[in-house]
């Protein structure tokens, strides 16, 4: 295969229809709403253009700061959920029967043909009091009288655990199915027991695709903003339900568009950040 | 007793048996290679005896321990894959230190047990290299010092050397030979090489269809196969048809012979001759008439092709006593009753 870069502007061909559709889908857009966030707001939901820096700067108090802590916090914590469940039950379905197998991925894939707003009102109906779980349990005689469980931090993180799980085990899934079985076998031969192995052997060995999978549920997280509405309180709501806020109902496009650069420039520093500590400890 | 002993081990998949009724001892210190085509459930007594497999019958017992339901990691034994399963997130000195660091041993043990090992392999200084700069020899290496790094009662290898180019394996057989007769440690082999186990092993095991039809020192499995299958798997042979009549008599290829004795039980059999053993006469004078048909001169050896009553027999022979002889040419051939085996059908 020749293998020399492109020598005329020809040999590019291939790029522009790509290039193309980026640019009009992605740079553009992006591109107006940075714009859009330097722009004066007017009474009455219009905007004109200008430079302030107004909308960043009412961004900049504690409010939002919590705001923000909060939703990098529920994202960081969906993805370690996802992939705690997530490792152990894609490495046991790679290791089963292949009828199993198949039974479980359509399983999944048939969550993500599931809406957010489903997914928000099954949850929201499982975990309350007149029609939910609770009920189950009091039958059970585990419980003495039903109760709600929403709204509550336990509730958001279930039901966008549940929704990213989907996701995390079809990234995991290819990895683990080429994974070496002899890996951990070796290590039970030199004197692991099986979960030994699968911590000293199998994790360490997938690190990058966990690294990789942690940071796709951690950006999918950040961008839910149904659930937090539907199943938490109002300091359970994450940045995202705070720019639908701003941008649909209080007609504040440039703070909505501000809100929204500055949760793409933080997502992209932490990623940033957990690619770079990955490669460190590679390296070393 | 001491040494491992297995006992009516069996291994059925489903409805399918792997391995049937496989009875074997192995004395302590003793170097065994299971050997047979692929398939033959060599892979699989394997594993049952690291214990990756349970047996659905049958005992296995090390040093006098029953240990056939005993899990792999309390096994205190050391195994080699074929895929050699190093762990690609540890340098060369973890990946050896392994099984100590899982064991519990401090910090300075393990890493002068690790230089040890490594001085041993002729790696000295690796113990900070990523395995995956390594050669396929130094991989091989490392996968057998890790798998001693605790000096197990029992080690395994599982096609070892298979990953290797020719040259090099002939190189680690005699290496792992010596290195294995230096520890005194019982060694257990499976091979699809025939060559392989007979350099290695003090024992060779020969399987086939989850049985083992042979365990003999190699010499006497080449020139005492116990049955047609054995003596057709190793090395070179000739398997012609053999009968006695009612008096007595042999008779190969319808020429009768002298200085057999008849298969107790049975008219019929089959005689196996090394193609090194069958001397070309002239013809007449008993000996079985034959047509040469080929000839093959390698340089080191002289193969000779006849047909003898319709089968095709090989005779090998060196430049020294080349045959003069030409294709087409009415030969005889002459059957040594010492070097000839007598096989049941």
């Amino acid at each position: 295969m020749r293998r020399e870069p492109p020598q005329r502007l020809g040999d590019y061909g291939p790029l522009f229809f790509p290039a193309g559709m980026l640019t009009l889908f992605f740079v553009v857009p992006f591109a107006t709403m940075i714009a859009v966030s330097f722009f004066q707001r007017e009474q009455g939901g219009f905007y004109t253009p200008a430079f302030v820096l107004d909308n960043y700067a009412r961004f900049l108090s504690l409010f939002f700061g919590k705001v923000l802590g909060f939703s990098l916090f529920l994202a960081v914590a969906v993805a370690i959920a996802c992939v705690v469940v997530g490792v152990p039950f894609t490495y046991l379905l790679a290791r089963s029967a292949r009828k199993m197998q198949i039974a479980w991925l359509v399983a999944l894939l048939s969550i993500l043909s599931l809406s957010e707003v489903m997914i928000g009102f099954a949850w929201s109906t499982l975990f309350s009091r007149t029609a939910g779980i609770t009920n189950l349990f009091v039958w059970l005689g585990l419980m003495s009288q039903a109760q709600a469980l929403t709204p509550s931090f336990g509730a958001v993180m279930t039901a966008m655990t549940y929704q990213a799980f989907p996701y995390t085990v079809l990234v995991l899934y290819p990895a683990l199915v080429r994974l070496d079985p002899t890996l951990a076998e070796a290590a039970r031969t030199l004197g692991a027991s099986p979960v030994k192995a699968f911590f000293t052997v199998v994790v360490p060995a997938l690190r990058n695709t966990i690294l990789a999978t942690l940071i796709m549920v951690f950006i999918f997280a950040l961008g839910s903003y149904l659930l937090p509405q539907l199943l938490g309180r109002p300091q359970h709501w994450t940045l995202s339900v705070l720019i639908t806020d701003q941008a649909i109902y209080q007609s504040n496009m440039p703070f909505a568009a501000a809100m929204a650069v500055f949760l793409v420039l933080v997502s992209l520093a932490l990623v940033g950040l957990a690619v770079y500590a990955g490669q460190q400890k590679e390296a070393k | 007793m001491s040494g491992l002993i297995l006992e009516h081990v069996t291994k059925q998949f489903g409805t399918f048996t792997a391995v049937s009724d496989v009875n074997l001892s192995v004395a302590d210190g003793s170097f065994v290679c299971l050997l047979g085509p692929s398939g033959c459930g060599k892979t699989t007594l394997m594993r049952m005896i690291a214990g990756l497999d349970l047996p659905t019958g049958g005992s296995i017992r090390l040093s006098g321990t029953d240990i056939t339901q005993v899990p792999t990691h309390k096994r205190d034994l050391g195994m080699v894959f074929q895929s050699l399963a190093l762990f690609p997130h540890l340098t060369v000195g973890e990946n050896i230190a392994y099984s100590l660091r899982i064991r519990g041993a401090d910090k300075d043990a393990q890493k002068k047990r690790v230089d040890e090992l490594l001085a041993m392999i002729h790696l000295p200084g690796f113990a900070d290299r990523s395995v995956s700069k390594l050669s396929g020899g130094q991989r091989q290496r490392v996968a057998i010092a890790r798998a001693l790094a605790i000096s197990p009662k029992l080690f395994l290898l599982d096609e070892p050397l298979s990953a290797l180019d020719a040259k090099l394996r002939e190189a680690m057989q005699v290496e792992l030979r010596q290195l294995q007769q230096r520890l005194g440690i019982t060694t257990i082999v499976v091979t699809h090489d025939q060559r392989e186990a007979m350099t290695m092993a003090d024992t060779v095991v020969v399987m086939n269809g989850g049985e083992i039809r042979q365990a003999a020192a190699p010499v006497d499995i080449y020139r005492r196969p116990a049955d047609s299958f054995v003596a057709d798997f190793i090395g070179q042979t000739n398997l012609l048809p053999f009968e006695t009549d009612s008096a007595g008599q042999a008779a190969v290829l319808g020429t009768s012979i002298e200085g057999f004795a008849p298969l107790a039980g049975s008219t019929k059999g089959m005689l196996s001759v090394r193609p090194e053993d069958v001397q070309l006469v002239p013809a007449g004078n008993g000996a079985i008439p034959a047509k040469v048909t080929f000839v093959r001169d390698l340089g080191g050896t002289i193969e000779t092709f006849v047909e003898a009553g319709g089968q095709q027999v090989i005779a090998v022979s060196s430049p020294r006593n080349r045959p003069e002889v030409q294709v087409g040419q009415t030969v005889g051939i002459k059957l040594d009753p010492a070097t000839s085996v007598v096989l049941p059908k």
